[in-house]
């Protein structure tokens, strides 16, 4: 964790001292909705991956209740989270459950308590970095970012071993060589960098982590 | 209609050949069954009878050709009942429609058996009406309207309030100096209407003013009720002031409201019962209503910035030391309790632990509103709570599966309500009858018992109603819940079985309404509930009594009292009609008018038995007309087929059935019979509580008297059956003619 990170997630842990829902509550993206879970557990059942991870939503809304902060922000449930929607849409409260699994998931990466090489973590940092760039997504620079984002040997075999794909792709016009120069972006590639800060500025004042 | 002075009887068969009644059988056929064996001195018949044309036939009949007993052969009885009404006749229904043609399959295969069925059920009803004579009816000008309502609290109130806004006199008996029981303990109560978010006042306050100022309410406080004789109509009521002054007042019907208590606290020391900071929900409701809307404060006077609520305290207890049941409420007032504080200081934490949040009715939106306010709830059990100046609450968090600790500066035990239903009447027999064998320890505890006692009937049976469960006053739980087995005694409240105010407002009015109910009909001298219709009511020969006092002792409503020589003595106001008497008797000296041995005797005789090599079994069915009997109906209205064979006799109540009918019929060569009955038991639904019950031990004991006729014990079998069992009847019916028919036919046949 970089001292930045580490600093971040200590000013929380003051600011909320025992009262991780509240934190919950005003700093994650639907927060206010965990309280209203009633424990059914009918996400729990719903969610395809429920075998597959450490925390089902039902018990992470009640350890966030319980005050379990580091459990919960280090937890790799939300990571799991495919955004099927099947809980949502079952809820029988309507809390947007994949949301707050997202938002979870967001404000675990913004404190820098997220496991190192997480790869859904991983690839989402690079999808972002990709598309805040220009505008709009470089495929062939993402996936090569993808192929060499554990040390450029490993990088090689996998793009040997993608080659068939590549070059089908190129084949059939799904796939343009020339983007690796940076490519088409849109218009007001700035413009959109700046809305993009400013929204980020307003979020962070509101969620009081400017 | 002019009412003819009947001279002398005469009876008149009336065949319906509507529904295609005239296209499935010979109605020459039935007509002549009906007069050269019913004996029928007028026979008509009409192709829809029960048409305004029908109708006035029969009408004409009575009016003028004197006919005073009329068997009207076309559909189930349970059909057009009003326009078959003829009050001042005698009537009987032989079932052609949906006992006939609607079960027999189709075909003329079947034609042979149909036209049987058929004219066997001609023959009974015949048979039937000539045993009926019209009930009299037995009307009480002087009969009392007025409603007793026993009990001030919330409930008792609602009561009086009901039955003074429809317009009767009610007389409200209240124990304490003030009404308004557990009520005026409470700071609020739980929503009762729209949006159902916020807490409500009581408005016991309010009502109990409106009550005592209503010069039809009759208000009595520091009374006690210390007789209660007679009947509904006439109930003659002694109320006894804490003074000593007795006053006597004469009631139709009773609302006992008698409440409830709060399980003791002390009793669960485990959860820190009797430590300081450690309050049951009434004790809670008092610092919150000495609060007056400000901080909650602890009996130390320190605020409360911390409280943890503790569901199912001493409830749901299977291990035999506590309450065994939910009390219902409890769930709803922690959550009114716990907005208690986050209304005054939203900082307070405030904590429900719970295994099942119950939350009845509306009660959803209004624990959606307190998580709103930020109150906490957490899936567990409690295991420790130690009280003092810093509480904790250690528990099992049932979904993180682990042991946790809470602080809190209070700790409220949600324990269970208590019912204060009277004197349990099972020690009340054994401690009279010990009493009354010289015991003096007995004695004393029988007058202890006569203080506890609410109503102090002066009934033979005791002197409270019956407690149906964990000392719960009687009630037909599951189809007619204020119904109880004391005739114009109506059960309201948590006495009942444990509710919330709303559900014991609800529970008082329906009360309210069945006394006046109770009351009107006592007046007109009909039954109540589920014959409130019923003009009959049994007689007794007495001097072919023996005295056995099974009459007395089955009959499960506490009509039959003994009189001086030891005879019974019906008190017809409260009798249900059911028969459980008939069916008691040994000696056959009780019945109804429309209703006795010899009605039923005479149906089961007139039923043609066909020889041994005939093949054709014949199986009797004896079937309760409140569930069993519609289900066969049902069975015909969905053209479900089943045998031919077997013929049905519509019973009041299986706990009706005198065992000579059974004894006859396989006597004179019925193959079988099937009685079927409501379901009995724990979850009883014998409309008349204990009937089917009653049905069922003496019919287990009929075995020895079929073993002594050379009898197989299957040729009588019971069955429980539910009005929705149509589908399952017919298959039963079949079921039981191929077990018939593997055991061969009755050794009886030919001696009949």
């Amino acid at each position: 964790m970089s001292e930045a990170l580490g600093q971040a997630n200590s000013q929380a842990i003051a600011r909320y001292k025992n009262n991780f829902l509240k934190e919950v509550e005003e700093r994650v993206e639907d927060g206010q909705w965990v309280k209203m879970c009633m424990q059914c557990g009918v996400c729990a059942g719903s969610c395809p991956f429920g075998p597959h991870w450490e925390h089902s939503p039902q018990k992470i809304f009640m350890m966030i209740r319980a005050g379990k902060r580091e459990e919960v922000l280090t937890s790799d449930s939300m990571w799991m989270c495919t955004s099927c929607y099947n809980c949502v849409v079952r809820c029988p409260r309507k809390l947007p459950i994949t949301h707050i699994m997202h938002g979870l998931a967001n404000y675990a990466h913004r404190l820098g308590l997220v496991a190192k090489g997480q790869p859904t973590r991983d690839i989402a940092v690079l999808f972002w970095k990709n598309i805040i760039k220009g505008g709009r997504l470089n495929e062939l620079t993402f996936s090569l970012s993808m192929y060499f984002r554990d040390g450029f040997g490993q990088g090689v075999k996998n793009a040997m071993a993608m080659q068939g794909i590549g070059l089908a792709l190129v084949k059939t016009k799904r796939l343009n060589p020339m983007e690796i120069l940076g490519g088409h972006m849109c218009k007001d590639k700035s413009g959109i960098q700046r809305m993009l800060a400013k929204a980020a500025e307003i979020e962070d004042k509101r969620r009081g982590m400017a | 209609m002019n009412t003819p002075v009947a001279t002398a009887n005469k009876f008149a068969a009336y065949i319906c050949s509507g529904c295609g009644l005239g296209d499935k059988l010979k109605i020459a056929g039935l007509e002549k069954v009906a007069k050269t064996e019913g004996k029928m001195a007028v026979i008509k018949n009409h192709p829809f009878l029960c048409n305004a044309e029908g109708v006035k036939m029969i009408q004409d009949d009575i009016a003028n050709e004197g006919v005073t007993h009329v068997c009207i052969a076309a559909c189930s009885r349970r059909a057009k009942a009003e326009a078959f009404t003829f009050p001042t006749v005698a009537v009987s229904r032989a079932n052609l429609r949906e006992g006939v043609i609607w079960v027999v399959a189709e075909g003329a295969g079947h034609d042979e058996v149909r036209q049987e069925m058929a004219e066997d059920y001609v023959r009974m009803s015949c048979a039937e009406v000539k045993k009926m004579t019209l009930p009299g009816g037995n009307k009480k000008e002087s009969a009392s309207k007025k409603i007793l309502v026993v009990g001030g609290g919330m409930s008792g109130m609602t009561a009086a309030q009901a039955a003074v806004d429809a317009g009767y006199e009610v007389v409200l008996v209240e124990k304490t100096g003030q009404l308004g029981g557990f009520a005026n303990q409470m700071w609020k109560r739980m929503p009762f209407n729209a949006p159902y978010a916020e807490a409500q006042p009581t408005g016991a306050a309010e009502l109990a003013a409106a009550l005592s100022a209503n010069p039809k309410v009759k208000v009595y406080l520091n009374s006690t009720v210390t007789e209660t004789a007679g009947a509904p109509g006439r109930f003659a009521v002694k109320i006894a002031a804490e003074s000593g002054s007795i006053s006597e007042e004469l009631c139709g019907a009773i609302v006992q409201a008698s409440g409830f208590t709060t399980y003791p606290i002390e009793k669960l020391p485990e959860l820190g019962g009797g430590q300081p900071n450690v309050v049951d929900q009434a004790g809670l409701e008092a610092l919150a209503k000495a609060a007056n809307g400000g901080p909650i404060k602890r009996a130390d006077g320190r605020e409360v910035k911390s409280v943890v609520f503790v569901q199912c305290a001493g409830q749901r207890d299977d291990s035999g030391t506590h309450l065994p049941y939910c009390s219902g409420h409890c769930c709803g007032t922690s959550i009114k309790q716990a907005t208690y504080f986050k209304d005054q200081n939203p900082a307070i934490d405030a904590v429900v632990i719970y295994d099942d949040l119950r939350v009845p009715g509306m009660g959803e939106d209004f624990y959606r509103s307190a998580q709103n306010k930020g109150v906490i709830f957490t899936k567990g059990k409690a295991s420790k709570v130690t009280g003092g100046d810093g509480c904790n609450v250690t528990f099992k968090d049932l979904i993180l599966d682990e042991e946790n600790t809470i602080p809190a500066d209070l700790v409220v035990l949600a324990t269970g309500q208590v019912p204060n239903a009277g004197v349990d009447l099972d020690e009340w027999t054994a401690t009279a009858t010990a009493a009354e064998s010289g015991d003096e320890a007995a004695k004393t505890r029988k007058s202890a018992l006569q203080k506890i006692s609410v109503l102090n009937l002066n009934y033979r049976q005791g002197p409270d109603m019956p407690q149906l469960k964990y000392g719960f006053a009687d009630s037909h739980f599951i189809c007619f819940p204020y119904e109880t087995r004391r005739t114009g005694i109506y059960a309201a409240g948590p006495m009942r079985r444990p509710m919330d105010m709303h559900q014991a407002q609800e529970d008082a009015t329906g009360a309210a309404l069945k006394a006046i109910q109770a009351a009107e009909n006592a007046a007109q001298g009909r039954a109540a509930h589920p014959r409130a219709w019923d003009l009959s009511f049994p007689k007794a020969r007495l001097e072919g009594c023996t005295q056995c006092k099974r009459c007395t002792v089955e009959c499960p409503f506490g009509a039959i009292d003994e009189d001086e020589k030891r005879f019974p003595l019906f008190n017809e106001e409260r009798c249900r009609r059911c028969g459980t008497c008939m069916g008691a008797c040994p000696v056959r000296v009780i019945s109804f008018e429309n209703y006795s041995c010899d009605t039923v005797g005479m149906q089961v005789k007139a039923v043609n038995v066909p020889e041994e090599d005939e093949e054709k079994p014949r199986i009797l069915i004896l079937a309760c007309e409140n569930d069993a009997y519609p289900a066969l109906d049902m069975a015909g209205m969905q053209r479900l087929v089943y045998s031919a064979f077997v013929r049905v006799i519509p019973v009041r109540c299986l706990g009706s059935v005198n065992t000579v009918w059974i004894t006859d019929a396989l006597g004179s060569g019925y193959d079988g019979v099937m009685m079927m009955g409501c379901q009995k038991g724990e979850n009883y639904q014998c409309h008349f509580v204990k009937g089917s019950e009653m049905a069922y031990y003496r019919l287990s004991k009929i075995g020895d008297t079929l073993k002594g006729m050379g009898l197989e014990p299957e040729r009588m079998q019971t069955y429980e059956i539910a009005i929705t069992d149509g589908a399952r009847v017919a298959r039963l019916i079949d079921e039981y003619v191929a077990q018939l028919d593997e055991l061969g036919p009755s050794p009886m046949k030919g001696f009949g």
